[in-house]
Protein backbone atom coordinates (compact mmCIF):
# COMPACT_ATOMS: atom_id res chain seq x y z
CA UNK A 1 0.00 0.00 0.00
CA UNK A 2 2.92 2.79 1.00
CA UNK A 3 6.66 2.10 0.15
CA UNK A 4 9.03 4.52 0.58
CA UNK A 5 12.42 4.10 -0.84
CA UNK A 6 15.96 6.29 -0.71
CA UNK A 7 13.51 9.48 0.88
CA UNK A 8 15.75 12.34 2.21
CA UNK A 9 14.69 15.34 4.15
CA UNK A 10 16.11 18.96 5.04
CA UNK A 11 14.85 21.00 7.45
CA UNK A 12 16.65 24.35 6.37
CA UNK A 13 20.36 22.77 5.91
CA UNK A 14 19.63 20.07 8.48
CA UNK A 15 19.79 16.67 6.52
CA UNK A 16 17.63 14.61 9.16
CA UNK A 17 16.07 11.52 6.60
CA UNK A 18 19.24 9.77 5.40
CA UNK A 19 17.75 7.19 2.57
CA UNK A 20 14.82 5.75 4.17
CA UNK A 21 13.49 2.32 2.95
CA UNK A 22 10.16 0.82 4.57
CA UNK A 23 7.09 -0.32 3.14
CA UNK A 24 3.24 -1.12 4.77
CA UNK A 25 1.08 -3.96 3.23
CA UNK A 26 -2.55 -2.81 3.43
CA UNK A 27 -4.33 -3.88 6.70
CA UNK A 28 -1.49 -4.08 8.42
CA UNK A 29 -0.68 -2.35 11.63
CA UNK A 30 3.44 -0.98 11.37
CA UNK A 31 5.44 0.67 14.29
CA UNK A 32 8.68 3.06 13.28
CA UNK A 33 10.72 2.28 16.73
CA UNK A 34 13.33 4.57 17.64
CA UNK A 35 15.44 6.48 19.82
CA UNK A 36 14.31 10.55 20.08
CA UNK A 37 16.32 12.18 17.09
CA UNK A 38 16.05 8.39 14.89
CA UNK A 39 13.55 10.52 12.36
CA UNK A 40 10.70 8.89 13.31
CA UNK A 41 8.59 11.82 13.27
CA UNK A 42 10.09 13.28 10.47
CA UNK A 43 9.23 10.41 8.11
CA UNK A 44 5.80 11.12 9.48
CA UNK A 45 5.85 14.37 8.30
CA UNK A 46 7.74 13.63 5.15
CA UNK A 47 5.33 10.88 3.43
CA UNK A 48 2.63 13.88 4.54
CA UNK A 49 4.43 16.95 2.72
CA UNK A 50 5.08 18.50 5.61
CA UNK A 51 8.76 19.33 5.65
CA UNK A 52 10.22 21.69 3.39
CA UNK A 53 12.68 19.62 1.53
CA UNK A 54 12.32 16.42 0.44
CA UNK A 55 13.67 13.56 -1.71
CA UNK A 56 13.45 10.17 -2.84
CA UNK A 57 10.23 7.82 -3.35
CA UNK A 58 7.17 7.76 -1.36
CA UNK A 59 4.14 5.70 -3.52
CA UNK A 60 0.65 4.88 -2.05
CA UNK A 61 -1.38 2.40 -4.25
CA UNK A 62 1.15 2.67 -6.75
CA UNK A 63 1.21 5.97 -7.01
CA UNK A 64 3.99 8.31 -6.72
CA UNK A 65 3.23 11.09 -3.84
CA UNK A 66 6.91 12.89 -3.45
CA UNK A 67 6.17 16.00 -5.58
CA UNK A 68 2.65 16.37 -4.29
CA UNK A 69 1.20 19.34 -2.27
CA UNK A 70 0.23 17.95 1.54
CA UNK A 71 -3.97 18.64 0.87
CA UNK A 72 -3.38 16.65 -2.20
CA UNK A 73 -1.92 13.84 -0.60
CA UNK A 74 -4.18 13.79 2.42
CA UNK A 75 -7.18 13.38 -0.68
CA UNK A 76 -5.26 10.36 -2.15
CA UNK A 77 -5.91 9.11 1.10
CA UNK A 78 -3.43 9.58 3.89
CA UNK A 79 -3.77 10.89 7.14
CA UNK A 80 -2.16 12.17 10.12
CA UNK A 81 -2.73 12.48 13.47
CA UNK A 82 0.75 14.10 14.41
CA UNK A 83 2.39 13.58 17.43
CA UNK A 84 1.81 17.52 18.91
CA UNK A 85 -2.34 16.31 18.87
CA UNK A 86 -2.56 19.13 16.62
CA UNK A 87 -6.23 20.34 18.59
CA UNK A 88 -7.39 23.65 17.53
CA UNK A 89 -7.81 25.78 20.55
CA UNK A 90 -10.24 28.53 18.31
CA UNK A 91 -12.68 25.22 17.54
CA UNK A 92 -15.28 23.42 19.97
CA UNK A 93 -14.93 20.05 20.02
CA UNK A 94 -17.32 18.96 17.41
CA UNK A 95 -15.88 21.52 15.03
CA UNK A 96 -12.25 19.94 15.50
CA UNK A 97 -14.19 16.45 14.92
CA UNK A 98 -15.64 17.70 11.49
CA UNK A 99 -12.57 20.09 10.26
CA UNK A 100 -10.66 17.46 8.25
CA UNK A 101 -13.14 16.92 4.85
CA UNK A 102 -14.51 12.89 3.87
CA UNK A 103 -12.53 12.28 1.10
CA UNK A 104 -13.46 8.75 0.23
CA UNK A 105 -16.33 6.92 1.35
CA UNK A 106 -15.84 4.12 4.28
CA UNK A 107 -14.83 6.42 6.87
CA UNK A 108 -16.12 5.85 10.26
CA UNK A 109 -19.79 7.62 10.90
CA UNK A 110 -19.86 10.21 14.11
CA UNK A 111 -22.20 7.23 16.22
CA UNK A 112 -19.47 4.41 15.83
CA UNK A 113 -16.87 7.14 16.81
CA UNK A 114 -18.73 8.45 19.76
CA UNK A 115 -19.05 4.44 20.51
CA UNK A 116 -15.19 4.43 20.48
CA UNK A 117 -14.37 7.47 22.69
CA UNK A 118 -17.47 8.57 23.98
CA UNK A 119 -16.05 11.40 26.16
CA UNK A 120 -16.00 13.08 22.70
CA UNK A 121 -19.98 13.45 22.96
CA UNK A 122 -20.17 14.17 26.39
CA UNK A 123 -17.76 17.26 25.58
CA UNK A 124 -19.01 18.17 22.29
CA UNK A 125 -19.56 21.73 22.84
CA UNK A 126 -16.15 22.38 24.73
CA UNK A 127 -12.98 24.51 23.26
CA UNK A 128 -10.64 21.81 21.81
CA UNK A 129 -7.91 22.68 24.12
CA UNK A 130 -10.19 22.29 27.30
CA UNK A 131 -9.94 18.52 27.17
CA UNK A 132 -7.80 16.47 28.83
CA UNK A 133 -4.43 14.90 27.36
CA UNK A 134 -6.14 12.40 27.04
CA UNK A 135 -8.83 13.19 25.48
CA UNK A 136 -7.61 15.73 22.36
CA UNK A 137 -5.26 12.04 21.76
CA UNK A 138 -8.83 10.61 20.95
CA UNK A 139 -10.16 13.73 19.56
CA UNK A 140 -7.21 14.02 17.39
CA UNK A 141 -7.52 9.85 16.31
CA UNK A 142 -11.02 10.24 15.91
CA UNK A 143 -11.14 13.03 13.87
CA UNK A 144 -9.31 11.24 10.86
CA UNK A 145 -11.06 8.03 11.37
CA UNK A 146 -14.00 10.12 9.58
CA UNK A 147 -12.59 11.26 6.14
CA UNK A 148 -12.21 7.63 4.85
CA UNK A 149 -8.50 7.86 4.91
CA UNK A 150 -7.09 4.10 4.47
CA UNK A 151 -3.95 4.55 5.82
CA UNK A 152 -3.88 6.61 9.15
CA UNK A 153 -0.33 7.67 10.14
CA UNK A 154 -0.26 8.15 14.02
CA UNK A 155 2.70 10.01 15.41
CA UNK A 156 3.35 8.25 19.00
CA UNK A 157 -0.65 8.46 20.35
CA UNK A 158 0.42 7.07 23.53
CA UNK A 159 3.08 9.79 25.09
CA UNK A 160 2.14 10.88 28.30
CA UNK A 161 -0.69 9.28 29.08
CA UNK A 162 -2.17 7.42 31.36
CA UNK A 163 -2.51 3.67 31.23
CA UNK A 164 -6.17 3.39 31.45
CA UNK A 165 -5.69 5.79 28.51
CA UNK A 166 -3.11 3.59 26.43
CA UNK A 167 -5.04 0.83 26.77
CA UNK A 168 -7.89 2.52 25.13
CA UNK A 169 -5.94 3.47 22.32
CA UNK A 170 -4.64 -0.19 22.06
CA UNK A 171 -8.27 -1.28 21.50
CA UNK A 172 -9.08 1.52 19.25
CA UNK A 173 -5.95 0.62 17.28
CA UNK A 174 -7.07 -3.20 16.98
CA UNK A 175 -10.56 -2.33 16.19
CA UNK A 176 -9.75 0.29 13.35
CA UNK A 177 -7.61 -2.65 12.02
CA UNK A 178 -10.62 -5.25 12.18
CA UNK A 179 -12.33 -2.63 10.13
CA UNK A 180 -9.66 -2.76 7.16
CA UNK A 181 -7.63 0.50 7.81
CA UNK A 182 -3.85 0.16 7.42
CA UNK A 183 -2.08 1.56 10.25
CA UNK A 184 1.42 3.43 10.68
CA UNK A 185 2.37 3.81 14.13
CA UNK A 186 5.49 6.05 15.44
CA UNK A 187 6.27 4.62 19.33
CA UNK A 188 8.74 5.21 22.09
CA UNK A 189 6.87 2.62 24.08
CA UNK A 190 7.51 -1.11 22.51
CA UNK A 191 5.68 -2.58 25.06
CA UNK A 192 2.64 -1.00 23.57
CA UNK A 193 3.49 -1.29 19.80
CA UNK A 194 4.21 -5.26 20.35
CA UNK A 195 0.52 -5.43 21.70
CA UNK A 196 -1.00 -3.95 18.26
CA UNK A 197 1.41 -4.14 15.52
CA UNK A 198 2.46 -6.71 12.86
CA UNK A 199 6.04 -5.80 11.94
CA UNK A 200 8.27 -3.44 13.20
CA UNK A 201 10.67 -0.97 11.68
CA UNK A 202 13.84 0.06 13.80
CA UNK A 203 15.20 3.53 12.88
CA UNK A 204 18.75 5.05 13.67
CA UNK A 205 20.53 8.72 12.25
CA UNK A 206 17.69 8.96 9.55
CA UNK A 207 17.51 5.40 8.36
CA UNK A 208 15.69 2.16 8.79
CA UNK A 209 18.18 -0.14 9.87
CA UNK A 210 16.41 -3.22 10.65
CA UNK A 211 12.92 -5.24 10.71
CA UNK A 212 11.31 -7.00 12.99
CA UNK A 213 8.08 -9.23 12.79
CA UNK A 214 5.85 -9.09 15.53
CA UNK A 215 5.69 -12.51 16.40
CA UNK A 216 10.05 -12.46 16.26
CA UNK A 217 9.56 -9.81 19.06
CA UNK A 218 10.74 -11.98 21.82
CA UNK A 219 13.51 -13.77 20.25
CA UNK A 220 14.98 -10.38 19.41
CA UNK A 221 14.87 -8.80 22.67
CA UNK A 222 18.21 -8.29 23.13
CA UNK A 223 18.90 -6.60 20.04
CA UNK A 224 15.96 -4.59 20.61
CA UNK A 225 17.00 -3.31 24.12
CA UNK A 226 20.14 -1.92 22.07
CA UNK A 227 18.65 -0.39 19.22
CA UNK A 228 16.83 1.58 21.71
CA UNK A 229 19.02 1.87 24.38
CA UNK A 230 16.39 0.69 27.14
CA UNK B 1 -34.18 73.59 24.73
CA UNK B 2 -33.42 70.16 26.02
CA UNK B 3 -30.30 70.01 27.44
CA UNK B 4 -28.02 66.99 28.22
CA UNK B 5 -25.09 67.72 30.54
CA UNK B 6 -25.44 71.19 29.86
CA UNK B 7 -24.84 70.39 25.98
CA UNK B 8 -28.40 71.01 23.72
CA UNK B 9 -29.80 67.55 22.87
CA UNK B 10 -29.86 68.18 19.68
CA UNK B 11 -26.29 68.49 19.24
CA UNK B 12 -25.46 65.48 21.46
CA UNK B 13 -27.37 62.94 19.15
CA UNK B 14 -26.09 64.78 15.99
CA UNK B 15 -22.83 64.41 16.97
CA UNK B 16 -23.72 60.86 18.38
CA UNK B 17 -25.33 59.90 14.68
CA UNK B 18 -22.05 61.07 13.09
CA UNK B 19 -20.13 59.30 15.20
CA UNK B 20 -21.80 55.84 14.55
CA UNK B 21 -21.64 56.77 10.63
CA UNK B 22 -17.87 56.79 11.07
CA UNK B 23 -17.91 53.76 13.30
CA UNK B 24 -19.75 52.02 10.71
CA UNK B 25 -17.07 52.55 8.38
CA UNK B 26 -14.19 51.84 11.01
CA UNK B 27 -16.07 48.33 11.68
CA UNK B 28 -16.28 47.46 7.98
CA UNK B 29 -12.91 48.44 7.02
CA UNK B 30 -11.02 46.99 10.43
CA UNK B 31 -13.24 43.85 10.31
CA UNK B 32 -11.74 42.92 6.76
CA UNK B 33 -8.34 43.96 8.06
CA UNK B 34 -9.00 41.72 10.95
CA UNK B 35 -9.71 38.89 8.53
CA UNK B 36 -6.95 39.08 6.51
CA UNK B 37 -4.61 39.97 9.19
CA UNK B 38 -5.61 36.55 11.11
CA UNK B 39 -5.20 34.51 7.70
CA UNK B 40 -2.02 35.99 5.53
CA UNK B 41 -0.25 37.57 8.77
CA UNK B 42 -0.01 41.01 6.45
CA UNK B 43 -1.42 43.88 7.52
CA UNK B 44 -3.23 45.42 4.26
CA UNK B 45 -2.02 49.08 3.72
CA UNK B 46 -3.88 48.73 0.10
CA UNK B 47 -7.11 48.51 2.66
CA UNK B 48 -8.26 52.20 1.65
CA UNK B 49 -7.17 52.23 -1.60
CA UNK B 50 -9.94 49.19 -2.32
CA UNK B 51 -12.50 51.02 -0.26
CA UNK B 52 -11.64 54.13 -2.58
CA UNK B 53 -11.69 51.89 -5.54
CA UNK B 54 -15.08 50.14 -4.37
CA UNK B 55 -17.26 53.82 -4.37
CA UNK B 56 -15.75 54.36 -7.64
CA UNK B 57 -16.98 51.11 -9.39
CA UNK B 58 -20.31 51.76 -8.25
CA UNK B 59 -20.15 55.12 -9.62
CA UNK B 60 -18.40 53.70 -13.06
CA UNK B 61 -21.92 51.20 -12.92
CA UNK B 62 -24.28 53.92 -12.25
CA UNK B 63 -22.86 56.21 -15.09
CA UNK B 64 -21.36 53.90 -17.64
CA UNK B 65 -23.83 51.16 -17.42
CA UNK B 66 -26.88 52.66 -15.26
CA UNK B 67 -27.14 49.91 -12.65
CA UNK B 68 -27.96 51.24 -9.42
CA UNK B 69 -26.88 51.72 -6.33
CA UNK B 70 -28.70 48.16 -4.55
CA UNK B 71 -26.91 46.41 -7.29
CA UNK B 72 -23.88 48.05 -7.01
CA UNK B 73 -23.81 47.17 -3.54
CA UNK B 74 -23.55 43.88 -4.18
CA UNK B 75 -21.56 43.68 -7.23
CA UNK B 76 -18.92 46.42 -6.47
CA UNK B 77 -17.60 44.20 -3.40
CA UNK B 78 -17.43 41.39 -6.26
CA UNK B 79 -15.76 43.56 -8.53
CA UNK B 80 -13.22 44.60 -6.01
CA UNK B 81 -12.76 41.01 -4.32
CA UNK B 82 -11.97 39.55 -8.26
CA UNK B 83 -9.42 42.64 -8.15
CA UNK B 84 -8.16 41.22 -4.64
CA UNK B 85 -7.92 37.99 -5.94
CA UNK B 86 -5.39 39.45 -8.67
CA UNK B 87 -3.17 41.04 -6.16
CA UNK B 88 -3.23 38.43 -3.62
CA UNK B 89 -2.13 35.51 -6.61
CA UNK B 90 0.09 37.81 -8.34
CA UNK B 91 2.28 39.72 -5.69
CA UNK B 92 1.08 39.26 -2.13
CA UNK B 93 1.35 35.17 -2.51
CA UNK B 94 4.95 35.69 -3.10
CA UNK B 95 5.50 37.58 0.22
CA UNK B 96 4.08 34.69 2.43
CA UNK B 97 7.44 33.58 3.24
CA UNK B 98 9.41 36.85 4.53
CA UNK B 99 9.05 39.04 7.35
CA UNK B 100 5.46 41.09 7.99
CA UNK B 101 7.25 44.48 6.75
CA UNK B 102 7.57 43.15 2.79
CA UNK B 103 3.82 42.65 3.27
CA UNK B 104 3.41 45.72 4.44
CA UNK B 105 5.67 47.66 2.14
CA UNK B 106 4.03 46.33 -0.66
CA UNK B 107 0.45 47.28 0.04
CA UNK B 108 1.64 50.40 0.83
CA UNK B 109 3.37 50.48 -2.96
CA UNK B 110 0.03 49.75 -4.20
CA UNK B 111 -1.89 51.74 -2.33
CA UNK B 112 -0.13 54.55 -3.86
CA UNK B 113 -0.29 53.39 -7.37
CA UNK B 114 -4.10 52.10 -7.24
CA UNK B 115 -4.39 56.29 -5.49
CA UNK B 116 -2.48 58.02 -7.55
CA UNK B 117 -4.23 56.14 -10.87
CA UNK B 118 -7.76 57.39 -9.39
CA UNK B 119 -6.37 61.22 -9.03
CA UNK B 120 -4.59 61.01 -12.64
CA UNK B 121 -7.98 59.52 -14.05
CA UNK B 122 -10.45 61.57 -12.22
CA UNK B 123 -8.42 64.48 -10.34
CA UNK B 124 -8.50 64.97 -6.50
CA UNK B 125 -11.65 66.57 -6.04
CA UNK B 126 -13.90 63.81 -7.09
CA UNK B 127 -17.42 62.66 -8.28
CA UNK B 128 -20.91 63.41 -6.86
CA UNK B 129 -22.59 59.98 -5.94
CA UNK B 130 -26.92 60.46 -5.44
CA UNK B 131 -28.18 59.01 -2.79
CA UNK B 132 -30.92 56.56 -3.89
CA UNK B 133 -34.43 58.22 -3.84
CA UNK B 134 -36.22 55.62 -1.50
CA UNK B 135 -33.09 56.57 1.20
CA UNK B 136 -33.67 60.31 0.23
CA UNK B 137 -35.19 62.55 2.83
CA UNK B 138 -35.08 62.74 6.94
CA UNK B 139 -36.74 61.40 9.36
CA UNK B 140 -38.24 62.62 12.77
CA UNK B 141 -37.16 60.83 15.40
CA UNK B 142 -39.18 62.56 18.37
CA UNK B 143 -35.74 63.77 19.34
CA UNK B 144 -33.67 64.87 16.07
CA UNK B 145 -34.20 64.51 13.00
CA UNK B 146 -31.87 62.28 10.97
CA UNK B 147 -30.79 62.08 7.10
CA UNK B 148 -32.43 58.10 6.26
CA UNK B 149 -29.01 57.53 4.48
CA UNK B 150 -27.46 57.91 7.59
CA UNK B 151 -29.60 55.54 9.47
CA UNK B 152 -28.92 53.27 6.86
CA UNK B 153 -25.46 53.40 6.57
CA UNK B 154 -25.23 52.13 10.27
CA UNK B 155 -28.01 49.48 9.72
CA UNK B 156 -26.55 47.78 6.76
CA UNK B 157 -22.95 48.03 8.03
CA UNK B 158 -24.50 46.45 11.03
CA UNK B 159 -26.25 43.67 9.31
CA UNK B 160 -23.08 43.52 7.12
CA UNK B 161 -20.23 43.03 10.60
CA UNK B 162 -23.46 40.32 12.05
CA UNK B 163 -23.09 38.38 8.98
CA UNK B 164 -19.21 38.50 8.64
CA UNK B 165 -19.12 37.51 12.37
CA UNK B 166 -21.70 34.77 12.19
CA UNK B 167 -19.68 33.40 8.87
CA UNK B 168 -16.70 32.97 10.82
CA UNK B 169 -17.80 31.82 14.37
CA UNK B 170 -21.15 29.56 13.29
CA UNK B 171 -20.33 27.74 9.81
CA UNK B 172 -18.17 25.25 9.28
CA UNK B 173 -16.16 27.00 6.47
CA UNK B 174 -15.63 29.60 9.14
CA UNK B 175 -14.38 26.85 11.75
CA UNK B 176 -11.46 25.96 8.42
CA UNK B 177 -11.18 29.48 8.23
CA UNK B 178 -9.79 29.69 12.35
CA UNK B 179 -8.25 26.70 12.36
CA UNK B 180 -6.09 27.67 9.65
CA UNK B 181 -5.32 31.06 10.90
CA UNK B 182 -4.28 28.46 13.70
CA UNK B 183 -2.12 25.93 12.18
CA UNK B 184 -1.99 25.88 8.41
CA UNK B 185 0.42 23.26 7.27
CA UNK B 186 -2.29 20.49 9.85
CA UNK B 187 -5.18 22.00 8.11
CA UNK B 188 -3.47 21.38 4.35
CA UNK B 189 -2.57 17.82 5.99
CA UNK B 190 -6.25 17.17 6.00
CA UNK B 191 -7.07 17.63 2.59
CA UNK B 192 -7.75 21.37 2.43
CA UNK B 193 -6.24 23.82 -0.33
CA UNK B 194 -4.94 26.30 2.01
CA UNK B 195 -2.99 28.68 -0.59
CA UNK B 196 -7.13 28.78 -2.46
CA UNK B 197 -8.77 29.50 0.82
CA UNK B 198 -5.68 32.34 1.74
CA UNK B 199 -6.52 33.93 -1.96
CA UNK B 200 -10.05 33.82 -1.18
CA UNK B 201 -9.84 35.54 1.93
CA UNK B 202 -8.04 38.57 0.82
CA UNK B 203 -10.97 39.06 -2.10
CA UNK B 204 -13.81 38.88 0.82
CA UNK B 205 -11.80 40.92 2.97
CA UNK B 206 -11.37 43.89 0.01
CA UNK B 207 -14.75 42.91 -0.73
CA UNK B 208 -15.96 44.07 2.37
CA UNK B 209 -14.16 47.18 2.04
CA UNK B 210 -15.53 47.87 -1.51
CA UNK B 211 -18.85 47.36 0.90
CA UNK B 212 -18.36 50.18 2.80
CA UNK B 213 -16.97 52.14 -0.19
CA UNK B 214 -20.40 51.78 -1.70
CA UNK B 215 -22.09 52.98 1.36
CA UNK B 216 -20.05 56.12 1.78
CA UNK B 217 -20.26 57.13 -2.01
CA UNK B 218 -23.42 59.24 -1.68
CA UNK B 219 -21.88 60.83 1.90
CA UNK B 220 -18.68 61.59 0.82
CA UNK B 221 -17.91 62.71 -2.47
CA UNK B 222 -15.85 59.77 -4.31
CA UNK B 223 -12.35 61.06 -4.65
CA UNK B 224 -9.70 59.38 -4.93
CA UNK B 225 -8.20 60.32 -0.85
CA UNK B 226 -11.67 58.96 0.52
CA UNK B 227 -9.75 55.51 1.69
CA UNK B 228 -6.40 57.77 2.92
CA UNK B 229 -8.43 60.20 5.27
CA UNK B 230 -9.55 56.79 6.79
CA UNK B 231 -6.94 54.37 6.64
CA UNK B 232 -4.91 55.77 9.51
CA UNK B 233 -8.14 55.97 12.12
CA UNK B 234 -8.66 52.45 10.83
CA UNK B 235 -5.46 51.28 11.70
CA UNK B 236 -5.12 52.79 14.90
CA UNK B 237 -9.23 50.51 15.75
CA UNK B 238 -7.31 47.43 14.52
CA UNK B 239 -4.70 48.19 16.90
CA UNK B 240 -6.92 48.79 19.70
CA UNK B 241 -9.33 46.26 19.19
CA UNK B 242 -6.58 43.64 19.05
CA UNK B 243 -4.98 42.48 15.99
CA UNK B 244 -6.60 39.85 14.28
CA UNK B 245 -9.92 40.40 16.59
CA UNK B 246 -13.33 39.91 14.71
CA UNK B 247 -15.30 40.87 17.76
CA UNK B 248 -12.35 43.18 18.89
CA UNK B 249 -12.99 45.39 15.59
CA UNK B 250 -16.56 45.45 15.20
CA UNK B 251 -17.21 46.22 18.63
CA UNK B 252 -14.00 49.14 18.66
CA UNK B 253 -15.02 50.47 15.24
CA UNK B 254 -18.64 51.65 16.07
CA UNK B 255 -17.53 52.20 19.17
CA UNK B 256 -14.49 54.42 18.48
CA UNK B 257 -16.67 56.28 16.02
CA UNK B 258 -19.01 56.93 19.02
CA UNK B 259 -16.42 58.51 20.99
CA UNK B 260 -14.88 60.19 18.53
CA UNK B 261 -18.17 61.77 17.65
CA UNK B 262 -18.81 62.75 21.49
CA UNK B 263 -15.42 64.40 21.89
CA UNK B 264 -16.92 66.65 18.98
CA UNK B 265 -19.36 68.07 21.40
CA UNK B 266 -17.61 68.21 24.84
CA UNK B 267 -14.22 69.00 23.38
CA UNK B 268 -14.03 69.87 19.53
CA UNK B 269 -10.13 70.39 19.52
CA UNK B 270 -9.51 66.96 20.38
CA UNK B 271 -11.55 65.24 18.15
CA UNK B 272 -9.12 64.25 16.04
CA UNK B 273 -6.97 63.09 18.32
CA UNK B 274 -8.94 61.45 20.95
CA UNK B 275 -8.83 58.34 19.21
CA UNK B 276 -4.69 57.67 18.89
CA UNK B 277 -5.41 58.44 22.91
CA UNK B 278 -7.73 55.73 23.58
CA UNK B 279 -4.58 53.46 21.19
CA UNK B 280 -1.82 54.62 23.22
CA UNK B 281 -3.55 54.48 26.94
CA UNK B 282 -4.85 50.77 25.26
CA UNK B 283 -1.16 50.20 24.01
CA UNK B 284 0.13 50.83 28.01
CA UNK B 285 -2.49 49.18 29.64
CA UNK B 286 -3.02 45.99 27.10
CA UNK B 287 -0.27 45.55 24.49
CA UNK B 288 -2.22 42.96 23.17
CA UNK B 289 -5.23 45.25 22.43
CA UNK B 290 -8.81 45.04 24.35
CA UNK B 291 -9.87 41.87 22.39
CA UNK B 292 -6.10 40.52 21.57
CA UNK B 293 -4.94 37.38 22.57
CA UNK B 294 -2.08 36.86 24.80
CA UNK B 295 1.07 39.66 24.60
Amino acid sequence: MLEVRGLNSWYGESHILHGVDFDVKEGEVVTLLGRNGAGKTTTMKSIMGLVPRREGSVTFKGAETIDLRSDLIARAGIALCPEERGIFASLSVTENLMLPPVIAPGGLDLATIYALFPNLKDRAGSQGTKLSGGEQQMLAIARILRTGAKLLLLDEPTEGLAPVIVQQIGRTIREIKKRGFTVLLVEQNFRFAATVADRHFVMEHGRVIDMIPNHDLAANMDKLHTYLGV
Amino acid sequence: MFMILGYPAPLMFGQLLLGLINGAFYALLSLGLAVIFGMLNIVNFAHGALFMLGAFVAWGLLNFLGINYWAALILAPLVVGAFGVVLEKAFISRLYKLDHLYGLLLTFGLALVIEGLARNEFGSSGVPYPIPSILQGAANLGFMFMPIYRGWVVLASAIMCLITWLVIEKTSIGATLRAATENAPLVQAFGINVPRMITLTYAGGVALAAFAGVLAAPIYSVNPNMGANFIITVFAVVVIGGMGSILGSIVTGFGLGVIEGLTKVFYPQGSSVVIFVVMVIVLLVRPAGLFGKGA
